[in-house]
This record gives structure tokens, C-alpha cells and sequence, in this order.
């Protein structure tokens, strides 16, 4: 099951505002790679509003992986200029970039990356313990949010003792708890069978419904459908950018497709 | 992050790899352990000698007859027959400093109680003898001046000579023969154990110095005269006072040897202090090397770990700890290990000096000021070996962290 509680929604998605989430202008990244000179991204300009959902595709070497790090802020652009939210994070230092990952971004991960080791629970907990949250605030929360993405009974177990689709939903979990604007998630169907891929993309959609931005990055088409708009990237540049027109809806999908035993 | 958090954080990471943890937090323990433990000992050792040396008696000058020079010839110490009772007036009329003296000049003899005998050192003096030396009695008491004046045969008895000759009885107001001649014992000293040296301080018996020299011996110069100056700042002054007064006296010309030494308990007790100091700071920082030793092992391990641990710091990085956080972080799992090895430490060190003072039958002083000492100390290192290993943690790209299989 992954019906996301719909109750508790309005509990994790901020009131949409009237600025652009993301606008970014003339994006160029260099790299280093040994002797040569790896011109990555040449010149992107992107605007995503308020409730979008975006999924980005591309090759391998495309630029999407890098303008996704620059969109995480995890990396800085080398030119141009990135605005989050209306405010210019593109030549913040470190510290400051630490601080926008922590309160405005929610990251999802093929591999997951959850700790091993440590509870879904305790796992959860972790941003808010970066944003200085005292531990009640921090307990209540994880669980009202582990609730909401249907492990609330689970919250003790550890990530081994979790289905890849559970981990994943504990990954989300991570990410909204701190009331992101918006859900990065890189290839998050990546590790996942085909019909818990579909109850991922089902949350992300229900997600998006409550009005969260989301932000996804993929290669697989069939994936990129349950977004509302495709943006192809090819040789460093956006190639295509189309809204997508017969989205199917996650649920319906699921219940369209054979059962298959989860865990 | 909370405090709170931090050390739980810690001690979790450093629990889910018990043996690792135990492994290099032994290092830290055997460090640790070994200073307290050396620098308890030496302290312990160190008070040792200072006991031996106060029961000697308190700030006591020794001036003793010295070596002769016949025609190039120079006898022993003790040869000359300058040192006389006259002396020992000089001394304690001229020199300020000094408050108390005793002749001293001995012979060895047979002691015979009826059917028991014993062969001890008979020592000629004054009833102010027991008081520079600092010596009580167990029974009894001193011959008086009145019996140095008169010469008579009255004797002290060291409590070896007491229980060889009469066992547990009480010996005091009976009589027995010095050579041949009978004494009265008047009193009886207690123990005093070995000298410094090993010498069995209690085996003597002591009689006025009169009798002695002339019933016994037939010399009337004396062998050493001890003196007891008012403090041990006093003695200095007083040792440098009665050489000058002695030169006089025995008109020995400048240039000339002294026929006389005096010695100078309070450089004797300051001398085996120091060296006892020497020992202990040499003991300690061999042991402060396998401190460090420790540490490396810290810096070792904590390497690895961030190493290993480079996915999880990549996450963390993402989900918006700072650098400050990962280093935080980090360093205070390097200060959990050495610190929790050294309070290890400080227990293994009492515990292992309370061991071995039981065995060599020491006294053990364990100073506060080691152990706080101790606990810096091993902070110091977990901070100091931590922060290289906790620096390249921070400063890991959270894109290449995350890569990292």
C-alpha cells in the first residue's frame, strides 16, 4: 500500500507561493577531467512555478546529472546565475548552501542513501537534528511523516529489515520533514521493480496534488509520463521542453496492473 | 545539534565496531595507566626517602674527625685526635645557629645479660644525643648530665640488643657487663629499623661519653659530634660557620685541608629528592611516549573510518550538515575513545600502583593534580589526532561522497 494519509498533507506542504521556485539563466559548469576541459553545461535556462512537476531526461553525459547537482545546490555553477525561491543561491559559500539543502530542498536518491544501521525513525530525525529542532519537535514530526507515507508500525525497524520500496518511502519521509519547497529526486525508480516504481510515482503525484514542487530526474519514459512537464536534456542544453498530455494517474495504473507479492 | 545528540551519535558509530574501538582505545588506556602508575610510585618512593631521612633526625649537621696528612701520608677519615669535647663547647657557644649538640666516639664490645650475650656497637655520648636524633624511648629513659659529669655506668639499650639479651622482659634497673664492667640500664629505645643503608640502626647501646672514654677506650678525643641547627636554612649557615670556627681552632692555615668534614643532612635529603624527582619525570615520559603512541592510533583508525564511512558523510552533507557539523561530529568520536580510555587509564594506573605497593611495601600517592593531569592530557590527544582525520571528513564533495560505493 502507498496511499499517502491525505489528512496530514496539508502538515508537509507549505502554502504555494507566487515566485518562480526555480529560475536559473545562462548556466554554464566547467570540470576539470585530467588534462581536458569538460564544458558540461552550456547555457540552460529553466523556469519551474510554484506545484510543477518536472521530470528531467537525458543520455548519459547529457548534463542533466550535473544541473541537478546545481539544482540540489549541492555545486556551484561556474556562470550564470540560479535563483531559489526568488533569492540568488548561485555564488553562496558553503555554509550557507548547507543550510538551503537543509530547509528548502528535499532530496530523494536511487540508492536510497539512508544510514544502515540507524532506525527509519532516527533516520528521519537526521535533518532536523542539522536544523537545530530540540528532540520533541524532532520525534513528533519524524513520525507524523513516517505516518504519512504508510510506516508509521516501522519506524524501529532498520533500513535491512525494509522492501527497497519501503527504504525508498523512508527516504521521502527524510526529505519533506523539513518542509522542503521542493523535492529533488534523482532516478529514484532506478533500483526499484516496476510496480513499486508505480507506487512511488503514485506518491509523488499525490504529493504534487497537495501543491509540493517536484523535481525528477530519469530515463526510463514511462517514469517521466506521471510528470506534468518533460525536459530533455542533450549535450549540455535543453533539447526539449514539453508539458506532458495524457498523464496517467499513479493509482490507476496500479490498479491496472497485475499483483505482484511486495516483501 | 544538541550535545545530547552528539554523544550518542558518537558513541553509536564507535559501538557498532566494539573491537576496533576497544583495540585503539587500549593504547590510550596503557598509556595513561602507565604515567599515573609511574608517577604515583616515584611520588611514593620519593615520600619513602624523605621519611628515612627525617627520622635521622631534623636538620642535623654531622661533623665528623677527618683524614690526617703525616709527612705526605694520609690516613683514613677518623684518624686524628683533634675533634675534642672542647670542640663541641665552641660549637654550641659560637654558632647561633645551632641549638643541641652531642659528642659521639664508639667502640665495639660484648653485651652479657647472665647466660645471653650479644656483640654491638658502644657508642659514648650525651643525653642530647636521642633528641637531635629524633629517637624516643620505650621504656625508661636517657642517662642524665649529671651522669656524663660523674662517669657513671649507667646504659641506653637499642632494641635489638634488648631482644637478644633479655626477650620481652623489662630490662630497666638491671644489670649488665660492658667488656667487664657492669651498667645499669636506665632506658630503652624503640625501633628505628634500617638506616638508609641498610645498617640496623637498633643494634647499639649507648653509655655516657666520659665512661666510654675513660673506663673503655682510654682516648679522650671523640669520633663526631652531631649538631642540630634551628632550621633547614639554619643549617646552611651553621655548616659554613662551624667549618670556619673548627679551622680556627685546630689552626689549620689557608690553603691547608680541613682534619675534620662536616656534613649537612639537609644536602643529603635534598640531593635524594632530586634524584627521586629525575627518576620519576624519566619514568613518565616514557610512559607519555606510548601516550602518544596511543594517539596515532586514534589518528590511525579514525582514517579509516572516514573512509569507510564516506557514503554516510556525502548523505549528511546533502541533507545539510555544515562542515562544522561533520567535523563535530568526528572529533568528538575521536575524543569519546581517548577519553574513555584514559578514565579507563586512570583506574588500570590505581589500580596496577596499588598493586605493586602492596608487593614492594611502598607507600602510593597518587596526586589529583596527575590524574586531572591525565584527563586533559588524553582529551588533548583525542582532539589533536582526531582533527586531521574529522578536517578531511568536512571537506569531502558531498557529489563524489555520494558515489562512493
Amino acid at each position: 500500500m502507498a496511499t499517502l494519509a491525505q489528512v496530514e498533507l496539508n502538515e508537509v506542504v507549505r502554502g504555494a507561493s507566487t515566485v518562480p521556485v526555480i529560475e536559473v539563466e545562462d548556466i554554464h559548469k566547467f570540470y576539470q577531467l585530467g588534462e581536458t576541459q569538460v564544458h558540461a553545461l552550456r547555457g540552460v535556462n529553466l523556469t519551474i512555478e510554484p506545484g510543477e512537476f518536472v521530470a528531467i531526461m537525458g543520455a548519459s553525459g547529457s548534463g542533466k546529472s550535473t544541473f541537478m547537482n546545481l539544482l540540489g545546490c549541492l555545486d556551484r555553477p561556474s556562470s550564470g546565475k540560479y535563483m531559489l525561491e526568488g533569492d540568488d543561491v548561485s555564488q553562496l559559500d558553503k555554509k550557507a548552501l548547507a543550510a538551503i539543502r537543509n530547509r528548502k530542498l528535499g532530496f530523494v536518491f536511487q540508492g536510497f542513501n539512508l544510514l544502515s544501521r540507524t532506525t527509519a525513525l532516527e533516520n528521519v530525525e537526521l535533518p532536523m537534528l542539522y536544523a537545530k529542532l530540540d528532540k520533541q519537535q524532532r520525534l513528533g514530526r519524524a513520525k507524523e511523516v513516517l505516518d504519512l507515507v504508510g510506516l508509521g508500525q516501522r519506524m524501529n525497524h532498520f533500513p535491512s529489515q525494509l522492501s527497497g520500496g519501503q527504504q525508498q518511502r523512508v527516504a521521502i519521509a527524510r526529505a519533506l520533514v523539513n518542509k522542503p519547497a521542493i523535492l529533488l529526486a534523482d532516478e529514484p525508480t532506478g533500483n526499484l521493480d516496476s510496480r513499486t516504481s508505480v507506487e512511488i510515482m503514485q506518491i509523488f503525484q499525490q504529493l504534487n496534488d497537495a501543491g509540493l514542487t517536484v523535481v525528477l530526474v530519469t530515463h526510463e519514459p514511462d517514469i517521466a509520463q506521471f510528470a506534468k512537464r518533460i525536459v530533455v536534456f542533450r549535450d549540455g542544453k535543453i533539447r526539449h521542453d514539453d508539458t506532458v498530455q495524457s498523464r496517467p494517474n499513479a493509482a490507476e495504473a496500479l490498479r491496472n496492473m497485475p499483483a505482484v507479492d511486495e516483501d | 545539534m544538541d550535545f545530547a545528540a552528539i554523544l550518542r551519535i558518537a558513541v553509536q558509530a564507535l559501538t557498532r565496531n566494539k573491537m576496533r574501538s576497544m583495540l585503539t582505545m587500549l593504547g590510550i588506556i596503557i598509556g595513561v595507566g602507565a604515567v599515573i602508575a609511574t608517577v604515583g610510585l616515584g611520588q611514593g618512593a620519593q615520600q619513602a626517602v624523605q621519611d628515612q631521612i627525617a627520622s635521622m633526625g631534623t636538620n642535623l649537621l654531622y661533623i665528623s674527625a677527618g683524614s690526617v696528612n703525616r709527612g705526605g701520608i694520609r690516613l683514613g677519615g677518623g684518624a686524628t685526635r683533634t675533634l675534642v669535647d672542647g670542640d663541641m663547647q665552641a660549637i654550641l657557644r659560637e654558632v647561633p645557629q645551632v641549638s643541641q649538640v652531642a659528642p659521639g666516639a664508639g667502640a665495639s664490645s660484648q653485651v652479657v645479660f647472665e647466660n645471653q650475650n650479644w656483640s654491638t656497637r658502644v657508642t659514648g655520648t650525651s643525653p642530647q644525643y636521642f633528641d637531635i636524633r629524633n629517637w624516643p624511648f620505650a621504656r625508661g629513659g636517657s642517662f642524665t648530665d649529671d651522669d656524663v659529669t660523674r662517669a657513671t655506668n649507667v646504659v641506653v639499650l637499642g632494641a635489638t640488643v634488648q631482644q637478644n639479651l633479655f626477650g620481652n622482659a623489662d630490662p630497666t634497673g638491671q644489670t649488665v657487663r660492658i667488656g667487664n664492667l657492669p651498667f645499669e640500664v636506665v632506658g630503652v629505645l624503640t625501633a628505628k629499623g634500617q638506616s638508609g643503608l641498610g645498617q640496623d640502626q637498633d643494634d647499639g647501646v649507648y653509655i655516657p661519653i666520659t665512661t666510654l672514654q675513660k673506663k673503655i677506650t682510654g682516648q679522650d678525643w671523640l669520633q663526631y659530634i652531631m649538631a642540630s641547627a634551628s632550621s633547614q636554612q639554619a643549617s646552611f649557615t651553621a655548616q659554613n660557620q662551624i667549618t670556619s670556627l673548627l679551622r680556627d681552632r685546630h689552626r689549620i692555615r689557608a690553603g691547608q685541608d680541613d682534619d675534620f668534614s662536616v656534613r649537612n643532612l639537609a644536602d643529603v635529603a635534598q640531593l635524594a629528592d632530586e634524584s627521586s624527582q629525575v627518576m620519576t619525570m624519566l619514568l613518565a615520559s616514557i610512559a607519555g611516549v606510548s601516550l602518544i603512541v596511543g594517539g596515532i592510533g586514534i589518528m590511525n583508525i579514525m582514517l579509516v573510518s572516514v573512509t569507510e564511512r564516506t557514503r554516510e558523510i556525502g548523505i549528511r552533507i546533502a541533507i545539510g550538515a555544515t562542515e562544522s557539523d561533520v567535523m563535530r561530529q568526528f572529533l568528538s568520536e575521536s575524543v569519546v575513545l581517548s577519553l574513555t580510555g584514559g578514565l579507563v587509564g586512570i583506574m588500570f594506573g590505581v589500580g596496577s600502583s596499588i598493586v605493586i605497593t602492596r608487593l614492594l611495601g611502598w607507600n602510593m600517592l597518587i596526586s589529583p593534580a596527575a590524574v586531572v593531569a591525565a584527563v586533559v592530557f588524553s582529551m588533548a590527544v583525542g582532539i589533536f589526532f582526531g582533527f586531521y582525520p574529522a578536517r578531511k571528513a568536512a571537506v569531502l564533495d558531498p557529489i563524489e561522497a555520494l558515489r562512493f560505493e
